[in-house]
């Protein structure tokens, strides 16, 4: 098989990126490793989010509960019976889930199926809403997932969560979760039904009007899109090793919802590149919430101080850059060259 | 004489109190252009509406090839054959031209979501079948160069033949265009209509028009209906319509 310049370009950034990760593996501290695995977690959720609001045009905002649901199970499915003797002190765990205990990879499938069933329930009355409704009713859901879970005490421990889960989220499997689901996408854009869902996103009548049975298509993508949030939560649980209702609360959509504004609702690359960015910056700013020194401001540890970073980029990005960061569309190398030489052109042109 | 491809058994529309559409008694035959006239809000698009099933008709029947379709999904019915295009125009407006097309093709590629996103052998040969269609489509109506633009970047004029050429991709037997030749000048609207009854017979279409001017349409009708007020107030052959006292007041009212 022959490659082309791009192919070529494009594998070896893969390759360089493998050999990044390895590195970073082996060699970065705990905490740094951690944010950075978290990056790719956040790419899984972001790219999931992105496949309803970006691509099929459905503004969801119940991204937590499917998380939440996905979390729960993959956990209830992988941690040991020993351990759920000990998380269940307050009332004993219903018999039939203590005795099983499943590898990683069916139990993060089934948690992920568990949280498509869910989508697939919720989206087939919700998705006759539409916009803003459709945002309050998926908002509504995730809502009543999380409280159902806090109260289903013998299933899920309640409020107390589940402790000391298995460390099976390793850089590994995280990033290629990253990788499958990102290229998932890439191959469902690409294809007649990716081009059916940005058809039912751009015009709903015209859609339908072309044979699309536009009803079947958002259903479809919701399930899709909650069965990655589900891996996705599956694989946060595995990487924090604790799970609790209050995790799964609005302000996680919220995060991921961040991300795909600011990448570009309807651009994978945009996805991932925003995911990397904020979550990053999530962590460097971090020391915006600390107690501050600035001389003439002295703060005594202000809680969320930088989420108005967060907020000023969203209003920046609003105003000047309404779809995004890559506005709609997807990295391509032609883009990097086209960059560079506009860079180079700008330069000649101060020397003339 | 040819078979009857689109009946409506005595359809009636009503928005509440409002009668938008009275007992419409439409024929159409195989290979036939028929053309829908009457001034502003006489029930044209309600008409169209009902028969492509984005309204259910108060009471009445829209029969295709004597298929009773009241009552179907719109995309049931384009599955089934008749495709039509819109009064505003409304293109996939991210897509390109190409991909315009293509979504027309959707029913024609079959294919489920796994399917199509693992790229099998299957649908990579629909899916290239549909993409040589595409092609052949848009250079019927000189647009091939335009393949890769994006939609809405073309000038008005194109973007009502993209319209067009869009609904053929989904290979209909019957073709419903509204107000194809809406904010064209006479050259072109006369250039249009030209290509309509190219189409027709290049691919066995029949066509059902709505058009807001009389003149445009006369030219190149094999029947009409006149509508005025959701009542159909005439039809016939283009020569009895323009003489029919009752057009006449409508289009230009009588003292």
């Amino acid at each position: 098989m022959k490659l082309t310049k791009h192919q070529t370009y494009t594998l070896i950034a893969l390759a360089v990126f493998g050999v990044f990760a390895f590195l970073a593996d082996s060699f970065f501290d705990a905490f740094t490793l951690r944010v950075f695995n978290l990056c790719a977690i956040y790419i899984v959720l972001s790219l999931s989010l992105n496949l309803l609001n970006g691509f099929t045009g459905l503004f969801s905002l119940g991204h937590a509960g499917f998380m939440a649901v996905g979390a729960y199970v993959c956990a209830l499915l992988t941690m040991p019976p020993e351990l759920k003797e000990m998380n269940f002190f307050l009332a004993p765990m219903v018999p039939f889930l203590k005795g099983i205990t499943l590898p990683f990879l069916p139990s993060i499938i089934i948690g992920g199926l568990a949280a498509a069933f869910v989508g697939f329930i919720i989206g087939a009355p919700v998705l006759r809403l539409r916009d803003d409704y459709l945002a309050i009713a998926t908002l509504g859901f995730s809502e009543i997932i999380r409280v159902l879970i806090t109260n289903a005490q013998t299933i899920t421990n309640g409020a107390q969560g589940l402790k000391g889960l298995p460390r099976f989220s390793t850089t590994f499997v995280v990033w290629t979760a990253a990788g499958l689901v990102t290229l998932f996408m890439f191959l469902l854009m690409r294809s007649s039904y990716g081009r059916a869902m940005k058809a039912v996103r751009d015009d709903e009548l015209a859609a339908e009007a072309m044979g699309i049975d536009v009803f079947k298509v958002k259903v479809t993508s919701f399930t899709v899109s909650s069965f990655i949030a589900g891996i996705g939560g599956a694989l946060l649980g595995h990487m924090i090793t604790t799970i609790d209702p209050k995790m799964f609360t609005f302000l996680l959509t919220f995060n991921i919802l961040l991300i795909v504004v600011l990448g570009g609702t309807g651009s994978i690359s945009g996805s991932v590149i925003a995911s990397i960015v904020v979550t990053f910056l999530m962590e460097i700013l971090r020391f915006l919430d600390e107690p501050m020194n600035l001389i003439i401001i002295k703060t005594n540890g202000l809680p969320g101080l930088r989420m108005v970073v967060f907020s000023i980029m969203l209003m920046i990005v609003v105003i000047f850059r309404q779809r995004g960061l890559m506005g709609g569309k997807e990295f391509s190398w032609d883009m990097v060259s086209a960059f560079w030489s506009k860079l180079k052109s700008r330069k000649g042109g101060r020397h003339a | 004489m040819p078979e009857i491809m689109l009946k409506t058994d005595n359809v009636i529309m009503k928005f509440g109190g409002l009668t938008a559409v009275s007992e419409l008694n439409i024929e159409i035959r195989k290979n036939e252009i028929v053309g829908l006239i009457g001034p502003n809000g006489a029930g044209k698009t309600t008409a169209f509406n009902v028969i492509t099933g984005m309204y259910y008709p108060t009471s009445g029947k829209v029969l295709y090839k004597n298929i009773d379709i009241t009552g179907f999904k719109p995309h049931s019915i384009t599955e089934l054959g008749i495709a039509r295009t819109f009064q505003n125009i409304r293109l996939f407006k991210e897509l390109t031209v190409l991909e315009n097309v293509l979504v027309g093709c959707h029913i024609g590629i079959n294919s489920g979501i796994f399917a199509a996103t693992l790229h099998t052998p299957a649908y990579r040969k629909r899916e290239k079948e549909a993409h040589e269609f595409a092609m052949t489509l848009l250079k019927e109506v000189g647009l091939e160069s335009a393949a890769y633009e994006k939609a809405t970047s073309l000038p008005y004029g194109k973007q009502r033949r993209l319209e067009i050429v869009r609904a053929l991709a989904t290979r209909p037997s019957m073709l419903l265009l509204d107000e194809p030749a809406a904010g064209m000048n006479p050259q072109e609207s006369l250039e249009l209509m030209e290509l309509i009854r190219r189409l027709r017979s290049e691919f066995d279409l029949t066509i059902f028009l709505i058009e807001h001017h009389m003149q445009v349409v006369m030219g190149v009708c094999d029947h009409m209906y006149v509508l005025d007020y959701g009542v159909t107030i005439a039809h016939g052959d283009p020569a009895s319509i323009q003489k029919n006292p009752k057009v006449i007041e409508a289009y230009l009212g009588v003292d």
